[in-house]
C-alpha cells in the first residue's frame, strides 16, 4: 500500500491541507491541484492510483474534468472519488452520470476519506 | 348523496326556526308525524327523495340539511386525519367513522382541530415557498456553501488535532491557525446571512415582490402563453383570474402589462413567422430581426416567450433592465445566476449595451459560481420616447443568454452574479467585498 499515489484536486486550501495530512500519514503519496484548468495536464503527466476530485472548482468544474477523464481511454477506469456538498442530490446524480467511482459528502469524517481511497485503490466499491 | 348522522337534527332546527309544527311538515312530505319524529332525532335515515321533499317544504337546499354548515369542518377534520396518517404508522388511527359524532358532541374542539389543520396547511405552503427560494437564491446558495466549506475544514482539522498522535509542533500550530481562520470565516458568513435574511419581507406565498410573482407565474406556464398567440383578442382578466402565483394586486397589474406587450409582440411577429426565421437564421436575434423585419427588442422578447426545445431552440434566458440598471424581467438560464435583490454584475454585456444604445453586442461570458459555466450572450439597448419628443427618453436593455460554443475564444469575459457572492477577487468592476473572497482568494465548495 505504501507509496501509492493520490491526486487531490481541491481549491479549498484548508480542506486540501487536512486531506493531504491524513493520507500522507497513512503512507500515501499525495499531490495537489487547486485549479480545474491544470488538473488534466497533471493527471496525464503523472497518472495517479486514485483521484479525489472536488465538484466545485475555479476554471473548470469537477464534472467537466470527470467527463474528460472518462472520454480518454487511458483514464476511463481511473478511480475517482468525488467530493460533493451534503444534501446536493442533484450534484451527486450528475457526478454519477459522468462516471464518478465513489462519493464523499462534505463535511466528512477523516476516517471515511481514508477508507474510501483505500477501497478504490484496491478495486473495491467504496 | 352523502348523508350525515346529524341530518335529522338540522331538519328539526330548520323546522323550529320556521315555527312549523312537526305534524304540518310530516303532512307536507307525506309521512307520519311519528316517523318524522324518529328522523328528527337521527334514529332513521332519510332517503334522497324524502330529503328533497323536506328541503322543499323547509325552503332550503338539500345539501344544507345533509351536510349543514359543518361541511367545511368535516373536510378540515378529514384533512387532519389524513395528515396524521402520514406520521407514525403505529399510532392509533383517527376514528373517521365517528367524525359526525365528534362534531356533534364537541363542536368547539372540532373547530379548533380543523382550524389548526388549516393553519398547518397554510404554513406548509409558506415553507414550500422558502424551500423554493433556498433552491434558487444565489446569495443563499453561495452562503450555505461557504458555511459548508468552513465546517468541513473545521471538522477535519479538529479531528486531526484530537486523533493524530505525536503531531509535529509546526503542524499543530498550522492546524490551530486554520481553526482560527475558518472560525472567523464562519462567523463572517453567518453574520452576512443573518443580515440578508433580516431584509426579507415575505408575503403569504413566499414570493416577496410583484416581479417575482410575475416570473413565478410565467415559469409555471413554461414562459409561453398560448392566449397571446391565437388570432383575435383575448381577455387578460380571464388569463390571470385565480392564478395562485399572482397573489398581490401589484403582481396582477404587472401581469396585465406583460400580457399587453406580449400580445403586441405576437401581432408584430406571429409564431409562424418567428419559427420560420428561427429555422432559417438560428437563434441570433439580429438575423431574425432582419429576416422578419421587426425591431430587435421584439425578437428578444419573442424568443424568451418560446418554450425550451421549440424547433431545436436551446435552453435560453433573458434579462431586461431599465435605464437605472434595475432588472425588470428575468427568465433564468440554468447556471447563469441572476441576483434576487440588488444590482447585478456590472461587467454583464447588458450594462455595456445600456451605455452604448443601439449597438448590438455579442459576447461569450464565463459566469463564476459553484459550477463555473460559459454562455453566449446577445445584448442590445433600445431608447424609446413614450411621451413623444417633449417627454423623457427611456432606455431599455436586453440580454439574451444561450449556451456557449464549445470552442473557447480569447475575448471571453469573466463575469459574476453580483459582487456580494462573486469569488473573483481581482475584478475591476467590484463595488463591494464578497463574502466568498475576503482576504482568502477565490473559493468553491
Amino acid at each position: 500500500m505504501s507509496g501509492r499515489h493520490v491526486l487531490l484536486i481541491e481549491d479549498e486550501p484548508h480542506i486540501a491541507e487536512a486531506i493531504r495530512f491524513i493520507l500522507s500519514r497513512a503512507g500515501w503519496q499525495v499531490s495537489l491541484q487547486h485549479d480545474g484548468l491544470t488538473a488534466m495536464a497533471a493527471i496525464a503527466a503523472a497518472p495517479p492510483d486514485v483521484v479525489i476530485l472536488d465538484l466545485m472548482l475555479p476554471g473548470r468544474s469537477g464534472l467537466e474534468i470527470l467527463s474528460d477523464l472518462r472520454a480518454d481511454a487511458r483514464f476511463a477506469a481511473l478511480p475517482v472519488l468525488m467530493l460533493t456538498a451534503r444534501g446536493q442530490q442533484r450534484d451527486r446524480d450528475a457526478a454519477a452520470r459522468a462516471g464518478a467511482s465513489a462519493f464523499l459528502s462534505k463535511p466528512f469524517a477523516n476516517a471515511d476519506v481514508l477508507a474510501a481511497v483505500r477501497a478504490l485503490a484496491d478495486g473495491e466499491p467504496a | 348523496m352523502a348523508r350525515s348522522a346529524l341530518t335529522g337534527t338540522r331538519i328539526r332546527e330548520r323546522r323550529t326556526a320556521l315555527r312549523m309544527k312537526q305534524a304540518d311538515l310530516a303532512r307536507a312530505v307525506g309521512v307520519s308525524p311519528a316517523y318524522l319524529n324518529l328522523i328528527e332525532h337521527n334514529r332513521r335515515r332519510v332517503s334522497d327523495s324524502l330529503l328533497d321533499q323536506l328541503a322543499g317544504a323547509l325552503s332550503v337546499d338539500p345539501l344544507a340539511l345533509s351536510e349543514g354548515a359543518e361541511g367545511a369542518l368535516f373536510d378540515g377534520l378529514r384533512e387532519a386525519a389524513a395528515a396524521a396518517g402520514l406520521g407514525d404508522p403505529l399510532s392509533a388511527a383517527p376514528e373517521l367513522d365517528r367524525i359526525e359524532e365528534f362534531v356533534g358532541r364537541f363542536p368547539g374542539w372540532a373547530a379548533v382541530l380543523a382550524g389548526g389543520q388549516a393553519r398547518v396547511a397554510q404554513l406548509e405552503r409558506v415553507v414550500e415557498g422558502y424551500a423554493e427560494r433556498m433552491a434558487q437564491d444565489p446569495f443563499l446558495l453561495a452562503s450555505l456553501h461557504e458555511v459548508l466549506s468552513a465546517v468541513t475544514s473545521l471538522r477535519s482539522t479538529a479531528a486531526i488535532l484530537v486523533e493524530a498522535e505525536d503531531i509535529e509542533p509546526q503542524w499543530r500550530a498550522r492546524f490551530l491557525r486554520t481553526i482560527q481562520e475558518e472560525s472567523l470565516r464562519l462567523s463572517d458568513t453567518a453574520e452576512a446571512l443573518v443580515g440578508y435574511l433580516d431584509t426579507l419581507d415575505e408575503a403569504e406565498t413566499g414570493l416577496s415582490s410583484p416581479q417575482e410573482e410575475l416570473e413565478a407565474w410565467l415559469a409555471a406556464r413554461g414562459w409561453h402563453l398560448d392566449e397571446v398567440e391565437r388570432p383575435g383578442r383575448f381577455d387578460p382578466e380571464a388569463v390571470i383570474a385565480g392564478v395562485p402565483e399572482l397573489a398581490s394586486g401589484a403582481g396582477r397589474t404587472l401581469a396585465r402589462m406583460y400580457l399587453d406587450r406580449a400580445a403586441a409582440d405576437a401581432r408584430a411577429l406571429p409564431l409562424a413567422r418567428l419559427r420560420a426565421a428561427l429555422a432559417a437564421e438560428g437563434p441570433e436575434p439580429g438575423r431574425i430581426a432582419a429576416h422578419a423585419g421587426v425591431p430587435l427588442s421584439v425578437v428578444f422578447r419573442r424568443l424568451a416567450s418560446l418554450p425550451a426545445g421549440t424547433d431545436g431552440l436551446p435552453a435560453l434566458g433573458l434579462v431586461i433592465c431599465d435605464g437605472s440598471g434595475t432588472l425588470t424581467f428575468r427568465r433564468p438560464m440554468p447556471g447563469f445566476a441572476l441576483p434576487r435583490f440588488g444590482a447585478a454584475c456590472p461587467l454583464w454585456p447588458l450594462y455595456e449595451a445600456l451605455a452604448r444604445p443601439m449597438q448590438p453586442i455579442r459576447a461569450v461570458v464565463d459566469m463564476a459560481g459553484r459550477l463555473p459555466q460559459r454562455f453566449l450572450t446577445f445584448a442590445f439597448c433600445e431608447p424609446r420616447a413614450p411621451a413623444g419628443f417633449d417627454g423623457p427618453v427611456l432606455a431599455e436593455a436586453f440580454m439574451l443568454i444561450l449556451p456557449a460554443p464549445a470552442e473557447r475564444a480569447a475575448s471571453e469575459r469573466a463575469v459574476g452574479s453580483s459582487c456580494r457572492i462573486c469569488p473573483r477577487a481581482a475584478c475591476p468592476g467590484r463595488r463591494e467585498p464578497s463574502i466568498l473572497t475576503e482576504g482568502q482568494g477565490p473559493r468553491g465548495v
